[in-house]
């Protein structure tokens, strides 16, 4: 069976690209320039250390626990974590400028222009990054004058790259008239790949795995690159392993709105499960269109606008080991086209249905994952607690199915149920987050059973209203059998009998 | 309410009268479901899409109020709305729902 054999996130603190690319703010430029949100925004984003020492933040990348998550008072934004610090067992939270240098580093058709004196500076510290290497650095060329950057800003369309509001840089257009290679594009789509590489470089080391071992890339972030006459042509999996250094790697990108992860997860265990690739890596990056998305409601309740960090993962789906949580595939849970859209319908083609098919009642399954979004986030702009509503129909699935008694829904909820901690970025809650937490639990002998769900809504491309979502069933490693140990029953006969020979020779010699 | 529904509503009121149209809420949070009681009723309250200052006075409910569930199969309401019935805030949802339909339904 496949394993998840190490995990890698990071976040992005990127509070110039919100205030200038989040489609939230660069819809609102459009349509009303002069608005009090644009006017007030400013004074609602956060400073670096701030968000550093956001709880959240810090269970992203592995410094917090979930329990201690759920101990520290709310608001969070109101309860800075005294010892915040940047890097954490899964990755690290990187600041906007050394971001920056990371994005020209990226840039494989000098598109991203930095200021000379920002681009020493940024270089100087990206020297001291634990995972880049001279190869990389060395991408970071020399910078060029202000007013050059300034000019391609004003004249050409190109996109500003700011820090506190200077223009630091800039990304130019890739094409003349052709939309999807335009300046704005292109931004996303750098910042997609250039934010890639972060957890990636994590991840290899907690799987202890080299580059070169990696055989396939999967990239399921929520961006498309491709030009006019092929919009989503790809290939962002090929693009990211490049700069990683991946050389026997080739991949592909797949996408299902949010989704889209857990589909790449079930892809890339497929592909090891059959044989093809013995380690295949899964990775998404970061969105720049969903900074500040809802930062509206934020401005307006008075909040600090939250949605401030870029979010990351990747992960190493590798062939058993007899160590690794394995990932179930004989039973996957799926939505089907005929399944219906209904939360009820879905929950139970997700949830309950794969759960019977293994004999397990739903309380057997020690924790869910399934929309992991920040509830202070989501609360002021309307949508509630987004993984609390997800465990609480679960917990009513199981008083349907008569395990529990319909007054236990809360402690169920308490018992099986996560704290909502990731960045709404899409397809960065949808599941995967948790995969490091179920990981780490069913390493310690912590728990069993966990299940991974990603939910998709297919409406926003205007294609269908159907529903999407897959869910997995994460379990602990069982050990190798004799035969996947590649010794037989019969080699080991074998040996002990010329052990035994070989002992009885000595003996008549003794 | 997000501006292609506001404009798919407006069109369908045109064309069929609002005195043959309900609106049938299913959103989870009671806020929510007040807003968009309120669009179909008074008009959108963010002044952002087509219903900004148009009245339309819809018959608007919850899916889970008393009236609407008497008109559902109890079969297919058990297999479609039980669930979500249990996890709802309902008696929020029905007072948000039913001031809104008191204030702007015609």
């Amino acid at each position: 069976m496949p394993v998840v054999k190490g995990v890698g996130y990071s976040l992005i603190h990127a509070p110039n690209i919100l205030y200038h690319n989040g489609t939230t703010q660069t819809s609102e430029r459009k349509k009303n320039p002069q608005s009090e949100y644009l006017a007030k925004l400013a004074n609602h984003l956060r400073s670096y250390e701030t968000a550093l020492a956001y709880a959240p933040n810090q269970v992203y990348i592995g410094n917090i626990g979930m329990d201690e998550l759920r101990s520290i008072p709310r608001p969070w934004y109101s309860s800075p974590v005294a010892k915040a610090d940047r890097f954490g067992p899964y990755g690290e939270i990187m600041p906007e400028d050394e971001f920056y240098g990371l994005i020209k580093i990226a840039d494989s058709f000098d598109l991203v222009r930095l200021e000379a004196e920002f681009s020493a500076a940024v270089k100087a510290k990206l020297a001291r990054h634990r995972y880049l290497g001279n190869e990389l650095i060395k991408r970071l060329s020399d910078g060029k004058e202000l007013a050059q950057i300034q000019k391609l800003v004003d004249d050409q369309g190109a996109e500003g790259l700011f820090i506190a509001g200077r223009l630091v840089g800039c990304v130019r257009s890739a094409h003349e008239i052709d939309e999807n290679l335009s300046a704005h594009v292109m931004l996303e789509n750098l910042v997609t790949k250039a934010s890639s590489l972060l957890p990636l470089f994590y991840l290899l080391t907690t799987a202890g795995a080299k580059p070169a071992d990696i055989d396939y890339i999967i990239e399921c972030s929520e961006e498309a690159c491709g030009d006019m006459n092929q919009r989503g042509g790809g290939n962002f999996a090929k693009a990211i392993g490049e700069l990683a250094g991946l050389v026997n790697a080739s991949g592909s990108d797949v996408r299902g709105f949010c989704a889209g992860p857990v589909h790449a997860i079930l892809q890339a265990a497929s592909l090891v499960k059959s044989g093809v690739f013995k380690n295949v890596a899964v990775v998404g990056g970061g969105s720049a269109a969903k900074l500040g998305m809802n930062g509206k409601d934020h401005v307006n309740k008075n909040l600090p606008v939250l949605e401030d960090m870029l979010g990351t993962f990747a992960l190493l789906i590798a062939a058993d080991d007899g160590f690794n949580p394995v990932i179930r595939l004989d039973v996957v849970g799926k939505h089907n086209i005929g399944t219906g859209s209904s939360p009820q319908q879905v929950m139970t083609a997700l949830v309950a249905e794969p759960a019977a098919k293994l004999n397990l009642k739903l309380g057997d399954i020690d924790h869910f994952s399934a929309e992991m979004q920040n509830p202070e986030i989501t609360e002021p702009a309307g949508a509630g607690n987004v993984p609390e509503a997800n465990y609480k129909m679960i917990a009513a699935l199981a008083v349907m199915a008569g395990e529990i008694a319909r007054g236990e829904i809360l402690q169920f909820v308490e018992k099986h149920g996560l704290i909502g901690f990731a960045p709404t970025q899409g397809h960065i809650p949808s599941g995967v987050p948790a995969l490091g937490y179920f990981r780490d639990q069913i390493l310690a002998g912590r728990a069993k059973t966990c299940m991974l769900i990603g939910k998709g809504s297919l409406f926003l491309g205007r294609m269908t209203n159907l529903f999407d979502g897959l869910s997995l069933v994460i379990d602990k490693n069982p050990g190798l059998k004799p035969a996947e140990t590649g010794i037989s029953r019969d080699a080991v006969r074998q040996l002990i009998a010329e052990a035994l020979r070989d002992m009885a020779q000595n003996l008549k010699r003794g | 309410m997000d501006l292609q529904n506001q404009a798919r509503i407006k069109e369908l009121t045109e064309q069929y009268g609002g005195e043959n149209i309900v609106m049938l809420l299913g959103g989870a949070e009671p806020e929510s479901a007040s807003i968009a009681a309120e669009t179909v009723t008074v008009g959108d309250p963010t002044f952002a899409g087509p219903l900004a200052g148009v009245s339309l006075g819809l018959k608007v409910y919850h899916v889970v109020e008393p009236e609407i569930k008497a008109e559902f199969d109890p079969k297919v309401y058990e297999e479609q709305v039980a669930m979500m019935e249990m996890v709802l805030d309902v008696d929020n949802l029905v007072a948000e729902v039913a001031k809104m339909r008191q204030e702007g339904s015609k």
